[in-house]
């Protein structure tokens, strides 16, 4: 009699389980870090923890290669066939949300209002997409090369002027030590240039677009500040401070192997250059004048348009936003926790981790790139312009083309909704 | 006559010279691959600057298969591009051959015209017509154990159908038709065979040189697909080799890992050219027509 007992508790129990399952709704969710394992290990945890903190909701995950990401999800949204829960690059998520791919959260702002600027996703005054993390270029160098070349440790109240950044290059080269002064990466190609160049144009008071109407990028991207830009960018590489193209082996080795005195790089890559020399350091960013200016914004979450459960797909990203998974991609990635709290659960952005001043670089530096759906297209006219111009393409007239594609895009799209 | 001897061995040696050459361009870009997979990535760098880099020295091991193994469901990707490939390149050579056929043996009204139609659309890019076709492709219907249902997305179909039939292998088989003596043809009719038998029996027999070319090409196209399973295949599980590539472009390549992956990849592809290269032979050795 008890163990018939006990057997009808067990199927009443499994029965009730599986009622419990099958009433769950079904969250589809798109994310680009296929072949990853770091990232999907985090992310398959907070999936896991999610479905099995309530009754409601339950995500399944489709993982995208990087590369292949932002196509797939235009062609998703072409066919009509578009997932719940969709990460989205931070500078492309005004263009989606202009297109009609992804719906403001519905998550209480209150519990952002620590996160740092970057990760937080606005267009159009509202919140479409949040991160867990923000990322933030330094130059990489060695405390012995600064010695050695006698330049002055530059902080983030003080930090390098043109003159000194131009200096150190010189310094550099003429050590003859090094390949090059200066690593920029010119091989990664793609959103690196506007991520990581167009904070330069910024710091000498330029920028891709005129941002207090972004109806334009006349005078902003062909101005006096923008040309003083594009001559010194080009003066780089006429100089012999930094090759116009680069073998992707150098971009990836290059630092440890001592081609290069310093490397602007980012604080994904900052883990291998400690490994590869014991004193290396971590400089912010120079200011040419405007003020010293880093990029911000990386991978985000949000909704799609075409999700009937906005409410279900909000909740998984609120849940997400729990400062011990911040910290576990932090800790997983070497990205930067969204918010201090979270920061200083990791080894190596807590106070006196080893990455910790990236944390403050993107704190005091950081500029989110121009918030507007035609970035997409601004990012490739400024890197193919950068290019041209590395590689010897007269500075004026380049800008000047650029000027001219973007206000083109812009005055095509009617202004991109920009009032 | 000492002298005639001279040349024609001088001639050997540099026509043994060139073909060694050539054949030395075209296989170490392999070897390099093959050599670099079994390689740590800091000595697979190193080596890229001498010659070291064709040869197995150093740390060499297998880490590299193993951890592509573990960084990406390399099997699947295979099988789905082999069966992808495979049956695209089995229907399109019978579909293909057999639009041809009709073409250039049966007169009905308006060949001419579909054909020109047809060849026309050689000069059509894929990218062109890429959207509108997924937009149609979203929307069709199918028939399977699930009953009705509405759109192709995320289906080996959807990589399949809208490849089997293109202008480009109609017209390599209306070309080689257009070239088999016609008196074989009248001759079947005269004994009564039908059309069919006529394709089966003697046209088919005498095309191994178009068919082999043609498989190839179709080969080459479908298991190179990038753009088109991209934007129709959103589930891992139907995901080609070409787009599985793309797990290994991380911020920090593993090129151990990609020339590891690449070596298996292009697996089949050699024995799918192997076999065909041998098939090609046999079918001109037997394909000599007597007066």
């Amino acid at each position: 009699m008890k163990h018939l007992s006990i057997a009808t508790g067990a199927l009443l129990a499994s029965v009730a389980l599986t009622s419990v399952a099958q009433a769950q709704t079904t969250l589809s969710m798109w994310y680009h870090g296929a072949g990853n394992e770091g990232e999907a290990k985090v992310l398959n945890q907070i999936i896991t923890d999610f479905n099995a903190s309530q009754t409601d909701w339950k995500v399944e995950l489709q993982s995208f290669p990087q590369a292949a990401y932002n196509d797939s999800v235009v062609a998703g949204a072409l066919a009509g066939n578009l997932p719940d829960i969709l990460d989205v690059d931070g500078p492309v998520m005004p263009n989606w949300a202009w297109a009609g791919y992804m719906q403001p959260l519905q998550i209480d702002e209150t519990k952002i209002a620590n996160f740092l600027p970057g990760p937080k996703g606005v267009w159009d005054g509202k919140l479409y997409s949040i991160g867990l993390w923000d990322a933030a270029v330094a130059l990489v160098t060695r405390k012995s090369t600064l010695e050695e070349l006698k330049l002055r440790t530059p902080t983030l109240e003080e930090p390098w002027t043109l003159e000194e950044f131009n200096g150190a290059m010189e310094a550099a080269k003429a050590s003859g030590k090094f390949e090059y002064a200066l690593d920029l990466g010119m091989a990664w190609t793609g959103e690196w240039y506007p991520y990581a160049f167009s904070p330069f144009l910024q710091s000498f008071g330029g920028d891709l677009v005129d941002r207090s109407s972004y109806k334009t990028a006349e005078g902003a991207l062909n101005g006096d500040a923008a040309m003083a830009f594009g001559n010194w960018w080009q003066g780089l590489f006429k100089n012999g401070y930094a090759q116009a193209t680069q073998d992707p082996a150098d971009r990836d080795n290059g630092f440890g192997a001592g081609k290069y005195a310093f490397s602007w790089n980012g604080n994904w890559a900052a883990l291998g250059a400690l490994k590869a020399f014991d004193d290396t350091v971590f400089l912010p960013a120079p200011n040419f004048g405007a003020g010293a200016k880093i990029g911000a914004a990386s991978w985000q979450f949000g909704v799609s348009a075409k999700s009937q459960h906005p409410d279900g797909a909000s909740k998984f990203i609120e849940f997400a936003l729990q400062d011990k998974y911040l910290a576990d991609f932090a800790n997983t990635t070497g990205l930067i926790p969204a918010t201090a709290s979270a920061a200083a659960m990791t080894e190596n952005y807590k106070e006196g981790g080893p990455l910790a001043v990236y944390y403050a670089m993107t704190n005091a530096n950081a500029m989110v790139r121009p918030v507007t759906p035609g970035y997409v297209v601004e990012a490739k006219v400024f890197e193919k312009a950068l290019a041209d111009i590395a590689n010897g393409a007269e500075v004026a007239a380049t800008l000047d083309a650029a000027t001219d594609e973007i206000n083109a895009d812009i005055e095509k799209n009617q202004g991109y909704g920009h009032k | 006559m000492a002298i005639s001897a001279d040349n024609h061995g001088l001639r050997l040696i540099v026509r043994y010279a060139v073909l060694i050459l050539i054949a030395v361009i075209f296989i170490f870009p392999l070897v390099f691959m093959v050599m670099s997979s079994l390689k740590p990535d800091q000595q697979l760098l190193a080596d890229t600057a001498s010659l070291r880099a064709f040869l197995p020295v150093g740390d060499i091991s297998l880490d590299n298969y193993w951890a592509a193994f573990k960084r990406a469901p390399v099997a699947l990707f295979v099988m789905n591009s082999v069966i992808v490939t495979g049956v695209t390149v089995a229907l399109s050579l019978f579909l293909c051959s057999t639009a041809a056929f009709s073409f250039v043996f049966i007169n009905w009204k308006g060949r001419d015209v579909i054909l020109s139609i047809i060849l026309a659309t050689l000069i059509v890019p894929f990218e062109t017509i890429a959207i509108p076709l997924l937009l149609i492709s979203s929307k069709l219907p199918w028939i399977g154990l699930d009953g009705l249902t509405f759109g192709w997305l995320n289906s080996y179909r959807v990589q399949i159908i809208p490849f089997i039939v293109d202008g480009l292998t109609i017209f390599l088989f209306v070309q080689f038709f257009k070239d088999l003596p016609s008196e074989l043809i009248e001759a079947a009719r005269v004994e009564g065979a039908s059309w069919f038998q006529i394709y089966r029996r003697i046209v088919m027999p005498l095309s191994g040189p178009v068919l082999a070319t043609a498989a190839i090409l179709k080969f080459l196209v479908m298991y190179n697909q990038y753009l088109w399973p991209l934007m129709v295949v959103q589930e891992e599980g139907y995901r080609p080799v070409m787009v599985g590539l793309q797990y290994f472009f991380q911020l920090n390549r593993a090129w151990g890992e990609i020339m590891a992956y690449l070596s298996l990849i292009t697996v089949p592809v050699l024995a799918f050219y192997l076999y065909l290269q041998k098939a090609f032979i046999a079918s001109i050795a037997s394909t000599g027509v007597k007066g």
